[in-house]
């Protein structure tokens, strides 16, 4: 029984998703037994697909000339053909926005049970059960699988990287799928150029209708600029336009999981928290002592937000200073 | 054009979640029942391009899978604006059961677009409108975050890492829809609510479909330790905390 893991690259580079959903394939191979094949789809180099070996994979298959931008019955159709090179029986591959797209497409077609947005390691191989959150983070939920495959989805950050130091070996792979046949026409691509990915942020500043105007985000900015994080706000600073809509974080915006998430501002909402309460550390900056964020963090001040900014940004400047 | 959306019903968002017998099923009890928020913003969404008769959509379906309780969510899409509603009268099943009704609802209709939201807000899933859109051998397009129509051609806006792209895929396709298709969820007006007493609500039988999961048990997440309170003017004392205690920066 042997895991296939999608590992996806960006512009041909591999990041921390990629070395956390190897890792975790090898950890759930080690459960069921087998092994792990990694899959990579496009332009990448033969060096940096063997480092998935450190991970724990024993071979890459790779797949080049990939169509441009992404195809859900193309990318469904080279994973399904890989999954039958390999013979595996679990599918591993991120809770992400490629994820969320192929991976229901791939149930179907491989008749395999999805559990999406897995958060450990499975409480059992035989039968496969794993564990899921539900309700927006509320509650996590048990998920068997009927299926005698399965595909699993991971949720990001929640599976530590774990180097083994073993080593692959890298094949090209034709999965004798009809590239040119993609029904996706790519009209329009625009990118925001060296912005750091709120997905991929260790460190996240977020804020909340209590910085009261958009004028007031340069000590947000700055912070983040300070700290290497990305910036994120509340739906309602979204929907006043004060912030992209990229920017919204929680149940209807972008679900995260940082190192540590900074709340200025913001009041901590249910439907807020269900989208940062997995963050390692939280802290809170609110002036209502009463406010609910103060449950959901780790450390808190009550205070103004727009005074208590730029003292940690001279605070830490310090710290780092020493 | 007609479009179909696929709609949830869903605890609201604020529901304090509990479960029953030996925490295997969620307990329902005085839970008050909403259209799944990104289910509703793609109705929204449908009604604004239906609106604009310049884009000659004739119809908009909604459906769902669910029994007769989930019925006053279906009238509540009708109230928004949906000419007509489909219930499949089943207690809902695995996403792969759930979807294989929709397929064949939908393949009994003639839909151009098919919406569902990106994820149920209770089992948050991802996956119903994805393997709809397997079942029936035809394009998907997911992290929608716009859609409008020129000159009969549906133009999609998903969101990508780091941006976000413009593509376009041949009809009938299923579109998965999130936060940005409408700006605001529509509510219903008082006329709208009248009307929709009497628009048509079709039950439909189950068709037979394979479960491939289960939920076997549910967990509540550990109660956290309590927030440390730190003196507004002790930020020092902040920064010494993440650094030290929490290690984080
Ligand atoms: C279906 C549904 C889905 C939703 N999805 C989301 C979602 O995904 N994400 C989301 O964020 N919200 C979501 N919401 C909205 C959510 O319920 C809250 O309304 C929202 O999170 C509140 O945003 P806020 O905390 O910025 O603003 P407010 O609730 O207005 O809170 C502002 C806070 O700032 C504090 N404050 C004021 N001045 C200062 C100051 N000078 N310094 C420090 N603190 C100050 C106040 O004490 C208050 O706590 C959703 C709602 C619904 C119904």
């Amino acid at each position: 029984m042997s895991v296939l893991v999608y590992t996806e690259n960006w512009d041909g580079k591999f990041k921390k998703l990629s070395y956390e959903l190897v890792s975790y394939a090898s950890a759930v191979a080690g459960m069921i037994g087998g092994s792990v094949t990694a899959l990579s789809i496009g332009n990448v180099q033969q060096d940096e697909l063997s480092k998935l070996g450190a991970y724990g994979a024993t071979s890459v298959l790779n797949v080049d000339g990939a169509p441009e931008g992404l195809d859900n019955q193309v990318y469904t159709s080279i994973i399904a053909a890989a999954m039958e090179k390999t013979g595996a029986k679990v599918l591993v591959m991120a809770q992400n926005n490629t994820g969320k797209a192929i991976a229901p497409r791939l149930s179907v077609r491989l008749k395999a049970g999805l559990a999406a947005g897995v958060t450990a390691l499975p409480e059992s191989a035989n039968p496969l059960v794993v564990l899921k959150k539900v309700f927006s983070g509320k509650a996590f939920a048990k998920v068997k699988i009927l299926s005698d495959s399965a595909v699993l989805t991971l949720a990001q950050n929640s599976f530590e990287i774990a180097e083994t130091g073993g080593s692959a070996s890298v094949e090209s792979f034709d999965p004798g799928v009809d590239v040119a046949g993609a029904k996706t026409t790519i009209k329009d691509v625009q990118k925001q150029e060296g912005k750091l990915l709120l997905s991929d942020a260790e460190v996240v500043i977020s804020g909340g209708r209590g910085m009261k105007s958009s004028d007031n985000w340069g000590p947000i900015e700055e912070l983040a600029e300070v700290l290497e994080a990305a910036t994120a706000c509340s739906r309602p600073v979204s929907d006043e336009g004060w912030r992209p809509h990229e920017e919204h974080t929680g149940q209807t915006g972008k679900i995260i999981a940082p190192n540590l998430y900074f709340a200025f501002g913001i009041s901590g909402a249910i439907q807020h928290l269900a989208g940062v309460s997995s963050s390692k550390c939280i802290v809170a900056v609110n002036t209502d002592k009463d406010a609910p964020i103060f449950e959901a963090a780790d450390y808190g001040i009550v205070g103004d937000a727009l005074k208590v900014l730029p003292e940690l940004i001279t605070e830490i400047k310090a710290a780092r200073a020493q | 054009m007609h479009i179909i959306v696929c709609i949830s019903n869903v605890p609201d968002t604020t529901t304090k979640v509990k479960f029953s017998s030996e925490n295997t099923s969620f307990d329902d009890s005085g839970v008050q029942w909403i259209i799944n928020p990104w289910d509703e913003l793609a109705l929204t969404r449908a009604m604004e391009l239906k609106e604009d008769t310049s884009n000659a959509v004739s119809n908009v379906t909604v459906v769902t899978v669910g029994p007769a309780g989930a019925e006053p969510t279906l009238r509540k899409a009708l109230a928004i604006g949906a000419d007509d509603a489909i219930r499949v009268d089943s207690e809902t099943g695995d996403a792969h059961f759930v979807a294989a009704q929709l397929a064949s609802v939908i393949k009994n209709g003639e839909f151009d677009v098919i919406l569902c939201g990106i994820e149920s807000s209770d089992y948050n899933g991802s996956a119903v409108g994805g393997m709809v859109s397997e079942m029936l051998d035809i394009p998907s397009v997911s992290a929608i975050s716009g859609l409008r129509i020129d000159n009969g051609e549906v133009l999609i806006t998903r969101d990508i890492d780091g941006g976000r792209e413009e593509v376009s895929v041949p009809a009938p396709f299923v579109g998965v829809v999130q936060k940005g298709i409408a700006k605001e969820p529509r509510i219903a007006a008082m006329r709208g609510i009248m009307m929709a007493r009497k628009k048509p609500l079709q039950v439909v039988p189950v068709v037979e479909a394979e479960k491939l999961t289960t939920y076997q048990e549910y967990v509540m997440p550990e109660p956290k330790a309590p927030c440390k309170m730190i003196e507004a003017d002790n930020v020092k004392e902040l920064v010494n905390l993440l650094q030290n205690e929490a290690k984080v920066l």
